[in-house]
């Protein structure tokens, strides 16, 4: 069976449901127990239109659930009015329902998973899973998100930019587990690419090929982290750094530049290196304040401040840091790295003793901790 | 079987035999540490005993209501504060002295020299559900 056609169909399928007069919510759950039918009666027989089979059992699936509700006439009025299915217009009501789980009325929290449901059509407990929530919490979020969205018309015109933020934070967030988010927000973005013609959908796009090109080198069997001048380049995914360099390279064309595309222009000088020393330091330079000059953040000045340490030495990169505000996440890291390029080894490794106490994750903890020592041993002799 | 906590403190237990902090210890010092905590947890799993484990930030802040319509109080973090937890372990065994063999085990992890470091762990058991049969 296609696990991946069948979640691909989910949002059209919603989508011809709410067309039909359905409200979101039901449509949903009707969508979700069709899929569930599909999952055990497809592996002996697949429907030659698997779309219109979806819509045909999710259609079903909600009068069932309506009839149990009414009473015997009004179930027999209801039975007269089924609609034919009808021809419907798959790309738009898929894009609909990305804006949909997407709206800005939601939260963060509640966009994702909404999005992985009605948009990836992932079940409540794999999105759960990858997040390490209790199943019912899961199943609460949902639903209230779909209550919070209950009133917007489907047709309303939708925000790309909350959709692009949505699917960046399933890419960059999550656990892997039964399901791999940071390939399921590719699968998303690319669908969502093809359906509309927007320069910062394609620079997200080559923004997650070119990120998750890296991930084999990224981790050792043991978990922990390499650092991106470390890794073994010769691991990385040259197919996916080829696709997202092409997507990329057709945006940058357009000169409509916006942050995702400033974003992967770095990640693609990096993969355009094959070694860590050939790095060529000083476009990446330019590309940080390209991205600062758009976003103003503070996280990128930070980032711009190694940058300029690997462009124009160690002294000038701390001169840029001290700029920085000191209290943000990775400062003591940033200051770490480049105190050791100064050759201040005291200072790095106290400042990594530091970064390591403030580490928002233990991949990143053990990492600077085993800097601090690593600085620490040769200190001793 | 009941299921106990297995809490590391930051600061506030006792001290350890072996006390050198993790950044003076060497690489490979640590590789093994990491390595003995990884193994230990993953021959609980495989045993049916292990229930969750979680480290915490050392940053931490005390927060209390304030009154109707006045946003909460909030007070720290403390530098000096005696008791700070690092992490814990759930476990769920059998017996009391199983959860203090482990807890001694998990206490044995190699540190510094690659000799134990004897840190005090804490163990609670956790207050179960009422049974069924009680008379």
């Amino acid at each position: 069976m296609d696990e991946l056609l069948l979640r691909q169909l989910t949002p059209a399928v919603i989508g011809v449901l709410v067309r039909r007069g359905v409200d979101f919510a039901t449509a949903e759950d009707a969508v979700q127990e069709a899929l569930i039918q599909a999952a055990m009666t497809w592996p002996d027989r697949q429907p030659a239109d698997p779309k219109g089979w979806l819509v045909t059992v999710a259609w079903r699936k909600f009068l069932d659930a309506h009839r149990s509700e009414a009473s015997r006439r009004d179930r027999e009025q209801r039975a007269q009015v089924e609609p034919p299915p009808g021809p419907t217009e798959t790309a738009d009501d898929t894009l609909q329902m990305f804006f949909l789980c997407a709206h800005p009325s939601l939260t963060p929290a509640s966009a994702v998973a909404l999005t992985l449901r009605a948009v990836g059509g992932l079940t409540t407990r794999q999105i759960a899973q990858a997040y390490l929530v209790p199943e019912a919490t899961m199943a609460q979020r949902i639903s209230r998100a779909k209550r919070t969205v209950g009133d917007v018309r489907f047709e309303e015109p939708g925000n790309l930019a909350t959709v692009l933020r949505v699917l960046y934070l399933v890419f960059n967030e999550g656990y892997t587990g039964d399901v791999d988010l940071a390939a399921e927000a590719i699968r998303l973005t690319r669908q969502l690419a093809s359906m509309t013609d927007d320069e910062e959908t394609a620079g997200l796009l080559a923004l997650m090929l070119l990120h998750h090109a890296r991930r084999p080198a990224r981790t050792r069997r043991d978990g922990s982290l390499v650092p991106l001048t470390e890794q073994d380049r010769s691991r990385w995914n040259t197919r996916l750094i080829a696709e997202g360099v092409d997507v990329l390279q057709t945006a940058l064309g357009r000169d409509r530049l916006g942050e995702f595309q400033a974003q992967a222009a770095i990640a693609a000088l990096h993969a355009d290196a094959p070694r860590a020393e050939g790095t060529d330091w000083v476009q990446i330079v330019g590309w940080y304040d390209e991205l600062l000059r758009l976003t103003g953040s503070p996280i990128v000045q930070l980032n711009r401040a190694i940058a300029i340490g690997e462009a124009d030495g160690p002294v000038a990169g701390l001169g840029a840091l001290a700029t920085v505000d000191p209290g943000l996440p990775r400062h003591s890291a940033a200051s770490a790295y480049l105190h050791e390029k100064a050759g201040d080894l005291l200072t790095a490794a106290r400042l990594y003793a530091d970064a390591a106490r403030s580490a928002p994750n233990l991949a990143e903890r053990d990492h600077l901790t085993r800097q601090a020592a690593r600085i620490n041993h040769a200190l001793r002799g | 079987m009941t299921k106990y906590l297995l809490l590391k403190h930051y600061r506030g237990a006792p001290e350890a035999v072996n006390c050198v902090p993790m950044d003076q210890w060497t690489p490979a010092e640590i590789e093994d540490h990491l390595q003995f905590m990884a193994d230990f947890a993953t021959r609980l799993e495989g045993t049916g005993e292990y229930v969750d484990g979680q480290a915490l930030s050392p940053e931490g802040t005390f927060v209390r209501y304030d009154g109707e319509g006045r946003p909460p109080v909030t007070d720290g973090p403390f530098a000096e504060t005696k008791d700070l937890i690092a992490g814990w372990m759930v476990i769920d065994v059998d017996t009391y002295e199983r959860a203090l063999a482990l807890a001694g085990e998990l206490s044995a992890a190699p540190g510094a020299g690659g000799k134990p470091i004897h840190e005090w762990l804490e163990v609670r058991p956790f207050l179960s559900a009422p049974p069924t049969v009680t008379e």
